[in-house]
């Protein structure tokens, strides 16, 4: 990982910040035709709606709009709810903690679960195993979130009663009691990370496998298990941090719905809640965290990976 | 074209892609004709009913029969999937072929903010579009074909990069031919294949993406027999009547998994050497 790399690298992020908040900024504040009007509604009068306009500066040109909101922006100040009258940030920031607690554990679940029962599938390819394993995996891929959401509560909430079906509850205040309401939406996400990284983890074990070096190692007449931990698996999951590092996006995307079915507060629920009252700064600040959480958990992954594998150079 | 079809059907996922999606097909064009009840039909004594002769697949909380509604719903649903797969798909092709003929820092640029425009998770892509433009199907289908547009851009430049090295499209730049006719008929048509398979497993995360949005409540509206509405119709009654939940939920991930293997064994038909 030279310097050179990792100076270029985290450029690259910032570059992606400033063009998704160009995004984010265009799409909720120049888009549409007038603002002011589609916040207040149809029954507001000339008065209130020259008095937001001046407020939100929707007078000025464009890029002096967006000029001026990221400034605000990029000293901390996102801004007051329209809603609730509070400053947007401190809330966002709270609700981004509870989101990343809840996609942490699902991934740390999924790890567990998905690598051991990927490796298994490979050893196995085309017996019964296998078949089970990939067909469970195309399944968890082809359910939206929604669904098996839905479904999971159907069955361990309201039929079986193991779990309690909606709420948050903070670790700090009540552990046993938090975990229990974390299991399901852990559980859901962690169904559909499952199948992505069972998938990847069996074909590129399935690869490893056929390799020279796995060869060489057995001819040298080492154990079957050392040959499998310490030579294939170390290669096979070279890549699981890559498809991790992108299924963050995919699960930034998730939550929003995980946490709206399941009455988590997290940054989804509060996306959720500003789209449907049209709150427009805490929309804005949402998104823009969100995409920034990718955007580092992104370069993360890759810093992770040219660590990891030193062939990685990027130049 | 028939030899592909022929190589297609012969593998289980291409066979059984196909089956499926023809059933799928026959739901969208004959749906409302061959359905038993119409969808809107109240029927108070039914409410709820179980699964049965009257109802093969039971009653939602109004009576209404829930296999007639999933008929109808098809087309509510999956043409939907399927046209803004299409605009997004063509966008994005388009976009990657270009960066790739232009190359060079141009290149480097258009696909560092293609990469950029994907920090953002494609379901708030569509839901900020959606709360822009209004709620409802017509302008679900815009947003899911942008959020689309720059994962298929990445997709199709990178196989794009390839042809612009080989020599028929070295032979037209010496020619001096246009941009635009490189890219639509040397390029394009060359990257055609790649861009087919992924966009047909795409159709399968546009069906789910654009259910999902009906459930939200921006998507399609009621009284439309969407299938992502109808889950979240049901969720109220789960408990009482989990046929009503089940029944859309099974249809969505159907469609889902006829358009995955459907493109995994148009993957296996395009490239025979590739075993895996």
């Amino acid at each position: 990982m030279s310097l050179a790399w990792l100076v270029r690298r985290l450029m690259l992020m910032v570059y992606t910040v400033i063009v998704v908040s160009m995004l984010v900024f265009a799409i909720t504040q120049i888009l549409p035709a007038d603002a002011a009007q589609s916040l207040l509604g149809e029954n507001a009068t000339p008065e209130m709606l020259a008095a937001l306009r001046a407020k939100l500066g929707l007078d000025a040109p464009a890029w002096q709009q967006y000029l001026h909101w990221a400034g605000r922006i990029f000293s901390g100040d996102f801004g007051i709810s329209m809603r609730t009258s509070q400053p947007v940030g401190p809330d966002m920031l709270t609700a981004l903690s509870r989101s990343l607690l809840l996609t942490v554990s699902s991934i740390l679940v999924t790890l567990l679960v998905a690598v051991p029962l990927g490796v298994v599938a490979a050893l196995r390819q085309g017996k019964l195993t296998d078949t089970g394993v990939s067909l469970i995996a195309y399944l968890g891929v082809s359910l939206p979130e929604f669904v098996t959401a839905t479904l999971l509560a159907l069955l361990l909430a309201d039929t079986l009663h193991w779990l309690p079906a909606t709420g948050y509850v903070s670790l700090l205040e009540d552990f046993g009691d938090g975990i229990r309401h974390l299991a399901l939406p852990v559980l859901t996400i962690s169904v559909i990370l499952i199948a992505h990284v069972v998938r990847m983890m069996r074909s590129e074990t399935l690869d490893v496998l056929k390799s020279d070096y796995i060869r060489a190692a057995r001819l040298k007449g080492l154990p079957e298990r050392t040959v499998l931990f310490r030579h294939a698996l170390r290669n096979a999951l070279l890549p699981v941090v890559t498809i991790i590092a992108l299924d963050v996006g995919y699960l930034l995307g998730g939550i929003i719905v995980i946490e709206e079915i399941f009455a988590i507060p997290g940054i989804g629920r509060a996306l959720m809640v500003a789209i449907t009252t049209r709150d427009l700064p805490s929309i804005q600040a949402g998104a823009l965290i969100m995409a920034a959480t990718y955007a580092v958990t992104n370069t993360l992954a890759d810093m992770a990976y040219a660590f990891l594998d030193p062939r990685i150079r990027y130049d | 074209m028939t030899e592909l079809f022929v190589r297609l059907i012969r593998r289980p996922q291409g066979f059984v892609g196909i089956a499926l999606l023809a059933l799928i097909a026959m739901a969208c064009l004959f749906g409302p004709a061959l359905a038993p009840y119409a969808p809107e039909k109240i029927d108070f004594l039914g409410r709820f009913r179980a699964p049965g002769w009257q109802n093969w697949l039971g009653a939602d909380q109004f009576g209404r029969d829930i296999l007639s509604r999933l008929m109808v719903g098809a087309r509510s649903t999956v043409p939907m999937a399927l046209i803004a797969t299409l605009a997004g798909s063509a966008a994005g092709a388009i976009i990657g072929v270009g960066s790739a003929y232009l190359g060079g820092r141009i290149d480097e640029a258009i696909m560092r903010t293609n990469d950029a425009v994907m920090a953002i998770p494609g379901l708030l892509m569509a839901l900020l579009l959606v709360s822009t433009l209004g709620n409802g199907a017509g302008n679900a289908v815009i947003a899911v074909a942008i959020a689309f547009a720059p994962g298929m851009a990445r997709v199709t430049r990178s196989v794009a990069l390839n042809i612009r090295n080989q020599d028929y499209v070295k032979a037209a730049v010496a020619r001096g031919e246009s941009a635009a006719w490189i890219i639509f008929r040397e390029m394009l048509p060359n990257a055609m294949a790649p861009i087919v398979i992924e966009s047909t497993i795409r159709v399968s995360f546009a069906v789910m993406l654009f259910a999902t949005l009906s459930f939200l409540g921006v998507g399609a509206q009621p009284p439309a027999s969407e299938w992502g509405l109808m889950v979240a119709d049901a969720r109220q009654y789960m408990y009482q009547a989990p046929w009503g939940l089940i029944a859309p939920s099974a249809a969505i991930a159907l469609t889902a998994v006829a358009f995955n293997l459907l493109g995994d064994g148009l993957r296996d038909a395009l490239n025979p050497k590739d075993e895996r």
